[in-house]
């Protein structure tokens, strides 16, 4: 050997692990409509239960099952939100962009969502937003059928109502 | 009734972005033996191994605790493994206890660690799932929207986080343990570090290391032998609740309140601020110290931050009540570990063993962990006084 090499001490070796994913009943059903455009939500069969989206068959405060079906809206409210500086590996989406929790009307819990067709500055809690939808001949069982939600030109919700408004928009 | 335990070893390795010179066996045999000396005992004295760290697929060593009993020492011996996210350092801790105030055990090594070098724990915690969107940037991306409610609600000024920031890295300058040594660091060099998860920039967030930390836990008889002060196991209270359920108070989590009040009791705490001489707090990203100061009773409602300000938490101002002194998550995040630390370094404080960032004469300290979507919660308070 004529020339130093440095010692190698780390090999970065990645695994990469294929799986396949059971969705279970209520998730399978709430897949089954999105994949016709339609978000849904499920709540415990009696009045007032709140209303879970995505549902994952069980009320997580009180564990019972959650039977009933739920139409939600595909307007939303800003519960809160963060800039997102950092790229998302395999995401072709360039930082910074708005990741929000949302709250689809209709329901009293919030998903995650990109906002785009927006000022970055602009966004702010209790922000009225509504779904832009993939081309329909592209719907599968996924969220990502909702590209991103953008904002609409709706009163903001004043903060202790975020979370509480029907499938109208309106109070409960 | 519990039987009285104490600990008396405490044991780290120095924090730091790569240990490349061990193995994840060698990083946790080096904390378990500094905790043995520090005990002055052997490995024939320990009776169990209670072992924690953060999920399996971060370093993808899958039951790391099957192959870690050669180097714990521990063939032909109980070896306990326990599982609570980012709270696991101090859930280990509890279990240990847990064993020995039962009587199951007279004493007891626990060791927790994380080997962040060989693993990539930000992508391991974003795996894709059809009913929701690929999002999540790691920790960061999901704290920040709660760290925004939390400054919405209480109208704290902008800087609270960057005064954290600074704080607890100048408390890190103190502990030659601590990963990130910044003894210089300013209001300015933080404000400007760039934004990663807006409001949570660079400088407020916590670092990626590599670590373990250890602990001798003994029963009252042993730890009245013990080779130096024992710090005595005065509560131990662990609650946790779902990720998501509708009026969830993502800000206050109750599971941190129901904890902390549990913990006090046990330990004759009225008012923490007052009672307590310090704390070791789970305070990942800097925002974290003035929601954590409010969920755990040291302020009331919207008015954590003030604390902050005033120079309450900081050792350098003299504050009456120093939150973490060792410099704290945001100077070391050897995950698995962490919340170990904490309740190490309570440990520490009442020993009287904490060096340069010893509080003077601190009696009773609180260690605490949190984990998972600020929904796992452990925490103990420990004193030099046998109860």
């Amino acid at each position: 050997m004529s020339e130093e090499q440095e010692v190698v001490t780390v090999v970065k070796s990645p695994i990469y692990l294929k799986y396949n994913f059971t969705a279970g009943a209520a998730p399978a059903r709430f897949l089954a409509q999105l994949k016709k455009g339609k978000l849904t939500g499920q709540r415990r069969a009696e009045p007032g239960a709140p209303v879970y989206s995505p549902p994952r068959g069980s009320c997580p405060a009180s564990g019972r099952p959650t039977e009933q079906e739920v139409e939600l809206s595909d307007k939303a409210t800003v519960q809160s939100f963060t800039i997102v500086y950092i790229p998302i590996p395999g995401n072709a989406i360039e930082p910074p962009f708005v990741v929000a929790n949302l709250v689809a009307d209709g329901a009293n819990i919030s998903f995650i969502h990109l906002m785009s067709e927006c000022d970055n500055a602009d966004v702010h809690i209790g922000q009225r937003v509504q779904a832009i939808w993939k081309p329909e001949e592209e719907w599968d069982y996924s969220m990502d059928n909702i590209r991103y939600f953008k904002p609409i030109d709706e009163p903001d919700v004043p903060v202790e109502k975020i979370g509480k408004l029907s499938v109208t928009g309106q109070e409960d | 009734m519990a039987n009285l335990a104490a600990v008396v070893g405490v044991g780290q390795t120095k924090y730091t972005t790569k240990r490349q010179d061990v193995s994840i066996a060698g990083l946790v045999r080096e904390a378990a033996v500094n905790a043995l000396q520090d005990a002055d005992l052997g490995w024939d004295d320990i009776d169990a191994v209670i072992l924690g760290k953060a999920p399996d697929m971060f370093e993808g060593v899958i039951m790391p605790e099957v192959y870690l009993t050669d180097a714990l020492g521990c063939n032909g011996k109980p070896m306990i493994r326990v599982h609570t996210a980012g709270s696991v350092g101090g859930s280990t801790a509890i279990v240990a206890a847990s064993h020995v105030q039962s009587g199951t055990f007279r004493r007891v090594l626990t060791v927790s660690f994380e080997k962040q070098s060989e693993s990539n724990a930000m992508w391991a915690l974003s795996n894709p799932q059809p009913f929701s969107t690929h999002l999540n940037a790691g920790a960061g991306g999901y704290f920040a929207p709660i760290i925004r409610e939390y400054i919405r609600r209480s109208n704290a000024p902008k800087d609270v986080g960057i005064k954290v920031a600074v704080k607890d890295r100048l408390h890190g300058a103190r502990n030659p343990l601590a990963h990130l040594q910044k003894p210089d660091i300013t209001m300015q060099e933080v404000e400007e570090s760039f934004m990663l998860w807006d409001p949570i920039r660079f400088l407020e967030a916590c670092p990626s290391s590599d670590g373990a930390c250890a602990m001798v836990i003994a029963n009252e008889e042993l730890a009245d032998k013990a080779a130096k002060q024992p710090a005595w196991i005065r509560g131990v209270a662990m609650r946790s609740e779902p990720t998501t359920f509708a009026g969830r108070d993502e800000v206050n989590p109750q599971a941190g309140r129901d904890c902390a009040a549990d913990v006090y009791k046990q330990a004759g705490i009225t008012d923490p601020r007052k009672d307590l001489d310090c704390a070791e707090v789970y305070v990942p990203f800097s925002w974290y110290e003035p929601m954590w100061l409010e969920n755990l009773g040291f302020a009331p409602i919207g008015e954590g931050w003030k604390l902050t300000m005033e120079g309450a938490t900081s050792l350098d101002e003299g504050g009456d009540i120093p939150w973490n002194c060792s410099g704290g998550v945001l100077s070391s995040n050897a995950i698995g570990a962490s919340g170990m630390i904490r309740f190490a370094e309570a440990a520490r404080q009442v020993r009287g063993d904490a060096g340069d960032h010893q509080v003077e004469g601190a009696k009773l300290a609180l260690g605490h962990a949190y984990g998972g979507g600020a929904q796992f919660f452990a925490m103990w308070v420990v004193g030099s006084e046998k109860p």
